[in-house]
């Protein structure tokens, strides 16, 4: 049993050694961890080619992309022009996967909260400090609010996931936006931080008036009672992959964004997105390459990698809960990716 | 005596090995203090003095301050220290010269199981039955992660280390010491205050150092019930946030290079209260050992 189980290890160093192409190193974004692991591993067997990611966060992934010490790096924020200028000026956007940012709560007696942006930021900025609030009841006909205070549940860790949210907000209020503002990490003005998208969800289970927002994945698969937000188009849209595809759409439809799409940027801002079925807060993660390779082997691997996560790549996103790119998109970053220079 | 008689040629080296050996501790802690201050030092030249006693902590901003996460750090390991230091010096005092040692063994066992569970266990414990639990029981208290759940949830955690010093060291207190103030007429209580507390004093306090210094440090446990929120209140029933903790959350999206320096700055004011707190502790034991054993 040993004997044979050496044989198979052995057998397998070699020919891996054998079938030795090259190997990419990439670190950054935790949201989109599951789904660049599971790619990897595809690939690999494919190919041949190892790519490892480490998901050590966004901040750490522009860093170490910036000091050259991976080939690529994950963030679910857009660089800064400044942190481009840092990373030598040539970095490119690719955008992978998208995914949606819920609002879950726990309120006894309440099932099928309807929100709108405007109740939304009033209770995150604290002025909302009451289910029983008026702004509340006015949005929910039917419901029966209790006299509960809501304790507002955020992340604790600088996440990705903070990022579009609190980019959604100050999208929709202008209080927010000048007293907060958005960020990986912010100085939240109410409630309790929790550590990731558990640490969110426990504050939010075990505290009954709790509200707090988690990514859509994370939702799904631990059931937890989401509200349905009021779009642009003016309906109350419950978060699902649909709903989260169709503001992708939405986005797409935008003379601002198709100017961009064709301009070859992808830094592509899909919150509070046109189109009568679209969920209002969504966002997409970017694996960030230098558009000019030095090294010519490990640059043709590494455009060889990412044309096939945005072709044949995109078929496992769903079933790990993401949203898969529109096809308009894709076919731009092909493009993109096409010309990079090796 | 080294030097005077000819050293053999393997006592020289045994030396000057041992001797590295030795040296290598300051020099550890020097390399980590110089890089400590080399990495936060364009927060130190940034913020000054005003970085320790600001209130402001917003990453947007880049406008930082320690003030909320020391008060967080200190006052949540006191809260720790005032239940466990009662608690597992009762707990020792019992287990060494009372309790049968069938009893011991048992209850010796369970306190080193305690302290072998993973503080990310005692978080998520904290998060869905010690907080809630405490909201029920505590009236005022609105919700589980607050500064108290932080401070309780550490008592837990430094319990077994209290107990199991405190209880060697009663043990170590040689028994011809309890027997003479047995004979003397003295009850099991004035025989413990006389005979063995006295002796055992300098490592009490060395046990409650070696909690204290555990409960500083804590991180996961902590960030999972402590509300994390950089505010300091009067209130113990308020969310609060602690060096440690801001530390694990932040570094790994801390974006700007001042955010990080920052963060690395902490690191330093975390390291410096604990060499003071520990220095305050050894005074204490000084003094102490002087008071009771003269000479």
């Amino acid at each position: 049993m040993i004997k044979k189980f050496l044989a198979v290890l052995i057998s397998t160093a070699l020919l891996s050694g054998a079938a030795f192409a090259a190997t990419l190193n990439g670190a950054g974004a935790t949201f989109p961890y599951p789904i660049y692991v599971k790619w990897n591993s595809i690939y690999s067997n494919k190919t041949g080619v190892q790519v490892n990611y480490q998901g050590i966060g966004s901040g750490g992934g522009i860093r170490q992309f910036s000091s050259g010490v991976v080939d690529f790096g994950g963030s679910d924020a857009p660089l800064t022009e400044a942190q481009i200028d840092a990373a030598g000026g040539d970095v490119l956007h690719i955008p992978t996967v998208m995914g949606a940012v819920v609002v879950s709560y726990n309120l006894q007696g309440v099932s099928g909260l309807k929100l709108d942006s405007d109740v939304l930021a009033g209770i995150f900025l604290g002025k909302i400090k009451n289910w029983n609030d008026p702004a509340v009841a006015a949005l929910n006909p039917g419901e029966n609010f209790p006299d509960k205070a809501i304790l507002v549940a955020h992340r604790s860790d600088g996440s990705g996931t903070t990022s579009i949210f609190t980019d959604y907000l100050a999208k929709v209020s202008l209080k927010w936006a000048s007293q907060v503002g958005a960020g990986t990490a912010v100085s939240w003005p109410a409630g309790v931080g929790g550590k990731g998208n558990a640490g969110v969800a426990g504050q939010i289970k075990v505290n009954d008036g709790a509200i707090g927002y988690v990514e859509l994945s994370y939702a799904m698969t631990n059931n937890l009672s989401v509200a349905a937000l009021k779009n642009k188009a003016g309906r109350y849209i419950v978060p699902t992959l649909d709903s989260t595809s169709a503001a992708a759409d939405g986005a797409m439809a935008s003379s601002k964004i198709k100017k961009m799409i064709s301009s070859g940027d992808f830094r592509l801002n899909l919150n509070n997105a046109p189109g009568v079925d679209s969920y209002p807060i969504v966002g997409m993660t970017w694996i960030l390459v230098h558009k000019n390779q030095k090294d010519a082997e490990k640059g043709r691997a590494l455009v060889d990698y990412l044309k096939w996560i945005l072709s044949d790549g995109q078929q496992y996103v769903s079933e790990l809960l993401y949203a898969p790119l529109p096809s308009s998109v894709r076919s731009k970053v092909l493009n993109a990716v096409n010309g990079i220079k090796i | 005596m080294w030097g005077r008689i000819e050293m053999k040629k393997g006592d020289a080296w045994f030396k000057a090995v041992t001797f590295g050996f030795a040296l290598s501790i300051p020099f550890l802690l020097l390399i980590l203090i110089l890089i400590l201050l080399i990495q936060s030092w364009s927060s130190i030249s940034h913020f000054g003095f005003g970085f320790i006693f600001g209130n402001v902590w917003d990453p947007l901003a880049d406008k930082f301050s320690a003030l909320p996460f020391i008060y967080g750090t200190l006052v949540s390991s006191l809260i720790a220290l005032a239940i466990a230091v009662p608690l597992g010096m009762g707990c020792a005092i019992y287990l060494s010269e009372i309790s049968h040692s069938k009893v011991k063994e048992y209850i010796a066992v369970m306190v080193e199981l305690l302290a072998a569970i993973p503080s990310v266990v005692y978080g998520l414990w904290g998060i869905f039955v010690l907080g809630p639990w405490l909201t029920r029981v505590i009236p005022g208290m609105k919700y589980g992660s607050c500064l108290l759940t932080g401070g309780v949830i550490l008592a837990i955690m430094i319990l077994p280390t209290i107990t199991a010093i405190s209880r060697e060291v009663f043990q170590a207190v040689p028994n011809s010491l309890r027997e003479s103030a047995l004979a003397l007429g003295a009850t099991r209580w004035e025989t413990f205050r006389l005979a063995v507390f006295g002796p055992a004093l300098s490592g009490i306090v060395g046990a409650i150092i070696l909690g204290l210094g555990r409960a500083l440090g804590e991180t996961m446990a902590v960030t999972m019930v402590i509300g994390n929120r950089p505010e300091i209140s009067a209130s113990l029933f308020e969310p609060s946030y602690t060096l440690a903790s801001v530390i694990a959350n932040e570094f790994a999206e801390a974006t700007s290079s001042l955010n990080l320096s920052a963060l690395i700055e902490l690191a330093l004011i975390l390291l410096v209260l604990t060499i003071i707190v520990n220095g305050i502790a050894r005074l204490l034991v000084w003094k102490t050992t002087l008071k009771y054993n003269p000479n």
